[in-house]
């Protein structure tokens, strides 16, 4: 009875229940509200995939109205598995968000925080379930609407200018987004993914719709922040409530690298539209710089968020690069990152929500030998080092292992070399905590400190269990993007 | 040619974008960086409705014998992204109000200023 | 399951097993030392079943998991492993015994982690020894890097911290930046990891490229510690002395060169390096490095550093008798890994002794002390005999079959690096031997006798055992004789 209408619940029940946490103004409602929507999402999304692995892409028209005139909207293995990621993290961060979240934002705002949770998460969702270019820009805007005022719920001042900010760069990101769909339709008459996929080629060699594509992908790009348009992203995820770092890490930036996937992929055909407009080298050359230069900049972090933060640019870079190389290794190393990266990065910045919460600092030299006080946490964060590494037996190693195998099987020696060398540079900035949290002589804010409380540990563990399952096996995962890649670039698998 | 006055639209789309784009960079009012983005904005929307519009075509209500009419959805899709326009356009002037609260300015430079002070 | 693979199986867990309750009794010192010499006799057993499962013809095989489609961690034994896996095995029970009085005669803290973190290194030492393809070494390799870590840094202290990270950043960047892409640049080439009799190159690659992997490989595996990627041994030397026994004498540096070994048998395949010619190079660097350590061992004041850059030159007699592509140097190889391995952890359970005894720890501070300690210093002269090559010990007779598999290919130049390594050795071991029993103990000096029972006994047996392999050598001689039959 359900299961035909689950692709349009997954949205509207978040998006409806957000106005009845607002009307009902208690926290303990909302927070208990958005436990229940988010983990029945989770079941959803697990549902879907289910149903895709079986059956095949859904389709969906919105209110009766068949494509293209309608909204559809459409999922096949790539959103199924975003879906699952997406919901994963938004059931398990909304857990660990209660207990940060009552003690770092004034009592009466509460109730808002879980409001704008629940926006963000439909935002997110319906972008990963829709088959219409305009109605991913809006979904985009309802995510990032309420990612911006998530983050200015930080306690620091600071986080209201980095809100700002990114406001700014959000909205201009957004804005070249619609510029490039627009000129799409101007030239197909089109806004269904499925049909422009249908039509473009016939007019790929018009200058609008390069135009289009070079519009899309930096808008997109600003919402990835991939290198040089990465500037609001450090501020933002450094000064924002803990458990607003764990969501947004773990879901805006992932969610943004799934709609230019869709969008190269989907709907320009993926490898056919390199040839005509090299943007695969453009993004191969900006995802290489990001993987080498924020990590050379994490490495020099006293901060432990805003290390993270650099470090998330960098995963990105891996994301990136996978999706330019063209292959179907590639293509599946970006896909299983989405899904490793935000499993990994959750985690990571879990432990330090719960080093937060705890010493009350996230800096290096306040937070020295804290693994001795809170073992759990401290081992928590050794995983999810060893993932952001990429050593064997982590997630981490996946996707590493799919992009090498990308970039050799084409001969690009030199990008095996850079994924390599990020791996390394990984490896020094994730030693430096690793050090404070181990080796040094604890300081004096961690004199007597306890373990943090269980209802953060719980979705900690969860995380750090992922990250050793998926990493110790990683055939279910990598299987599903390797399928997922060949449906996209087209080889039947 | 009809470079100029067919394109006429199209040539305002760009030079309103631009300008939008301009004095969000080079403004350090907060305020005034939120005006250009929303001239930024709009020029976005004059863009969608003149791909829309046909020369002589009515409005698009159907009636006998009037085949011409304007495009209707892009002018449908602009009014969704002119309540994304505003939202956007609240939220910031709300954080920038929040900005003016905490470090009793508004003007970038002056803000920078007061982060890099670790007090 | 066959019986084999169940030993197979429980190589890799009995260590773990025995980890888990070292710290579960961790209040409990002498319950918890007593779980550890029971966990490595049991592994000793294990490993010596599985011996002899293998010289009989077995090779079991075993699956653990797969993590990615084509790319599993996956178990086998053959003989080269398996003579690995029971020199670190048995060598583990010896310094199991050794460790409790030196740890508790040298007042060490965190003994209970210590421990644990040694049984955790047992473990990934024989998932390297017994690993059934190159993901699955690599995996074990970079496992071993790890759990060692926090024995190396043990004492805390910042020049731990900063020996510590040398040991890492060399270690995991050798094998990181080099071992992982030619790994996958492998897997690509040839679709499959698994080692195979013969190599699984053959055919897949043009030899401008074999040059290019088997550089790639010799160093990327820097637990080698070919020069120039030696550097972390030395460093690791500040970690307590059963650690630089058993770990840096014995499973650390041996999993290097049994990955060298193995790599170059089994996945290159000697008849692709000798009609490739792309592993002539290696015989100089390796010789390079042999004489290299061996004159900076001359001038190390402390007798662990010497120690230490002695083994950077032992574990390239072990690389050369890989790179000359012989059977009988290969057999050599083999050998000289068992050999190296009991003489040299002598050497080092000697030092530990000297230092936990007579808080000593400079070469020209042993004046007369062999007789105030016969027992150790008498086992530290057999163990430098063996270093040196002379009969009657086990370095004899590794360092024989390397000197036949040179004069059986016409390397002269090997010939000549071992002719030149046995004079320095001489020259940096049996000075040490000459000032302990022969010259007069200084004016007041501290009076002292031996170490505690437990290590003293521990050191007498080893040096027993590298004396017996003189006389014995049948069972490691009939596991290199197996390898090099079935690396053909």
């Amino acid at each position: 009875m359900i299961t035909p209408h689950l692709p349009i619940l997954e949205v509207v029940l978040p998006l409806v229940s957000a106005p009845i946490c607002l009307i009902l103004r208690s926290a303990v409602v909302a927070w208990w509200m958005a436990v229940a929507l988010t983990w029945a999402a989770f079941a959803g999304a697990l549902m879907l995939l289910g149903e895709v692995l079986n059956a095949g892409p859904i389709t969906y028209a919105l209110g009766g109205w068949a494509a293209p005139w309608g909204i559809e909207y459409r999922i096949d293995l790539l959103s199924a598995f975003v879906l699952v990621t997406v919901t994963a993290i938004g059931s398990l961060a909304i857990l660990f968000a209660r207990a940060p979240v009552a003690r770092e934002i004034p009592a009466d705002r509460v109730y808002l925080f879980y409001v704008m949770y629940l926006l963000s998460f439909t935002g997110l969702l319906g972008i990963a379930v829709t088959g219409d270019a305009f109605n991913l820009f809006v979904f985009l805007e309802i995510t990032s609407l309420s990612a911006y005022v998530l983050i200015s719920l930080g306690s620091d001042r600071r986080a209201l200018t980095a809100a700002f900010r990114y406001l700014i760069m959000g909205t201009i990101g957004a804005t070249f987004y619609i510029i490039g769909v627009g000129m799409m339709y101007m030239m197909t008459g089109t806004l269904n993914m499925a049909d422009l996929a249908a039509r473009l080629p016939g007019v790929l060699h018009l200058r609008t719709i390069d135009m289009a594509l070079a519009f899309i992908t930096v808008g997109l790009s600003l919402k990835l922040a991939v290198f040089p348009l990465h500037f609001w992203l450090p501020n933002a995820y450094t000064h924002a409530p803990s458990a607003v770092s764990v969501f947004l890490a773990a879901t805006s930036t992932k969610i943004a690298a799934y709609a230019l996937i869709r969008i190269i992929y989907t709907v320009f055909g993926g490898p056919a539209v390199f040839a005509p407009m090299p943007i695969d080298e453009m993004l191969l050359g900006f995802g290489m710089l990001s993987m080498i230069a924020a990590s050379l900049v994490a490495m020099f972090q006293d901060n432990m968020k805003r290390l993270l933060a650099y470090s998330s640019i960098s995963q990105i870079g891996y994301m990136v690069v996978g999706l330019s190389l063209g292959n179907v290794e590639g293509l599946a190393a970006s896909i299983v990152h989405i899904f490793n990266h935000a499993m990994m990065k959750a985690l990571l910045f879990m432990a330090v929500g719960c080093v937060f919460y705890r010493v009350g600092s996230v800096r290096l030299a306040d937070i020295a030998g804290f693994a001795r006080r809170m073992p759990i946490t401290g081992a928590a964060l050794l995983v999810g080092g060893f993932s952001l590494i990429g050593t064997p037996l982590s997630i981490g190693f996946v996707t590493k292992w799919f992009l090498l195998e990308g970039a050799l099987e084409k001969g690009w020696w030199p990008v095996a070399a850079i994924v390599i060398l990020s791996g390394l540079l990984a490896l020094v900035y994730v030693w430096r905590i690793v050090e404070a949290a181990y080796f040094r002589a604890p300081a004096p804010a961690v004199e007597g400190i306890r373990e943090a409380p269980a209802i953060m540990l719980a979705p900690l563990l969860i995380l750090a269990a992922i990250n050793i399952f998926f990493g110790i096996d990683g055939t279910l995962t990598g299987d599903l993007s390797i399928a997922a890649a060949q449906a996209l670039v087209g080889t039947s698998p | 040619m009809m470079l100029l006055p067919g394109l006429f639209n199209y040539w305002l789309v760009v030079v309103l974008m631009m300008i939008g784009f301009y004095v969000v960079i080079a403004q350090g009012n907060l305020v005034k960086k939120l005006f250009g983005l929303n001239i930024f904005q709009v020029a976005v929307f004059v863009f969608y409705i003149s791909m829309g519009k046909i020369e002589d075509g009515t409005a698009p209500i159907l009636v006998d014998g009037e085949p011409v009419y304007t495009n209707p959805l892009p002018s449908v899709l602009i009014l969704t992204a002119i309540v994304v326009g505003i939202a956007t356009l609240a939220l910031g002037l709300a954080l920038a109000v929040r900005i003016r609260n905490a470090f009793g300015t508004m003007e970038e430079d002056e803000i920078d200023a007061a982060e890099a002070d670790p007090s | 399951m066959t019986g084999s693979e169940a030993l197979l199986a429980a190589a890799l867990v009995v260590p773990l097993v025995g980890a888990a309750l070292i710290v579960a009794a961790g209040r409990r010192p002498n319950l918890r030392d007593g779980i550890g010499i029971a966990t490595a006799a049991v592994l000793a057993v294990v490993v010596i079943a599985l011996v002899r499962d293998v010289l009989a013809g077995a090779r079991p095989r075993l699956v653990l998991v797969e993590m990615l489609p084509n790319l599993s961690l996956a178990f086998s034994a053959e003989p080269l492993g398996a003579t690995f896996a029971l020199v670190a095995s048995v060598l583990w029970l010896v310094t199991a015994i050794y460790a409790i009085g030196y740890m508790r005669g040298h007042h060490e803290h965190h003994q209970t982690r210590f421990y644990a973190f040694f049984a955790v290194s047992l473990s990934a030492t024989m998932g390297v020894a017994l690993s059934a393809n190159v993901i699955t070494l690599f995996t074990f390799y970079e496992a071993l890097t790890l759990c060692t870590y926090p024995l190396v840094t043990h004492h805390g202290t910042d020049e731990a911290k900063r020996a510590g990270r040398v040991y890492f950043g060399v270690l995991l960047g050798t094998s990181i930046g080099l071992q992982l892409p030619a790994i996958a640049a492998i897997y690509v080439l040839t679709g499959g990891l698994d080692f195979a009799p013969g190599g699984i190159l053959a055919g897949h690659v043009s030899p401008a490229a074999v040059a290019v992997l088997f550089v790639m490989f010799i160093f990327g595996i820097g637990k080698a510690a070919l020069m120039p990627v030696h550097r972390w041994l030395p460093a690791a030397m500040v970690a307590p002395t059963p650690v630089s026994a058993l770990l840096h004498a014995v499973a650390v540096v041996k999993a290097g060169v049994f990955a060298v070994v193995k790599v170059t048998v089994f996945v290159f395949g000697i008849d692709l390096l000798r009609s490739s010619g792309s592993s002539g190079w290696l015989i100089y660097v390796a010789g390079f490095t042999i004489l290299a350590a061996s004159t900076i061992a001359l001038f190390q004041d402390n007798l662990k550093r010497r120690l230490a850059y002695s083994t950077i030159s032992q574990l390239s007699y072990i690389v050369i008798g890989a790179a000359m592509l012989h059977p009988l140097a290969l057999q050599g190889a083999s050998l000289h890994i068992v050999a190296h391995a009991i003489a040299k952890i002598t050497l080092f359970f000697a030092a530990g002794a000297i230092l936990v005894a007579a808080d000593k720890t400079r070469v020209s501070e042993l004046d007369g002390i062999g007789r105030r300690m016969p027992w150790t210093m008498g086992a530290f002269a057999i163990g430098s005999l063996s270093m040196v090559g002379l009969p009657p010990t086990a370095g004899f007779v590794s360092k024989w079959f390397l000197l036949q598999g040179a004069v059986a290919s016409g390397q002269v130049v090997v010939i000549a690096v071992l002719v030149a390594a046995t004079l320095l050795n001489a020259a940096y071991f049996l000075p040490i031997v000459y000032a302990a029993f022969f010259r007069p103990l200084p004016d007041g000096a501290a009076q002292h006798g031996e170490a505690p029972l437990a290590s003293v006994g521990a050191l007498v047996l080893t040096s027993a055992l590298t004396v017996a392999m003189f006389f014995f050598p049948e069972l490691p001689l009939a596991l290199a004789r197996a390898f090099v039959a079935e690396g053909q």
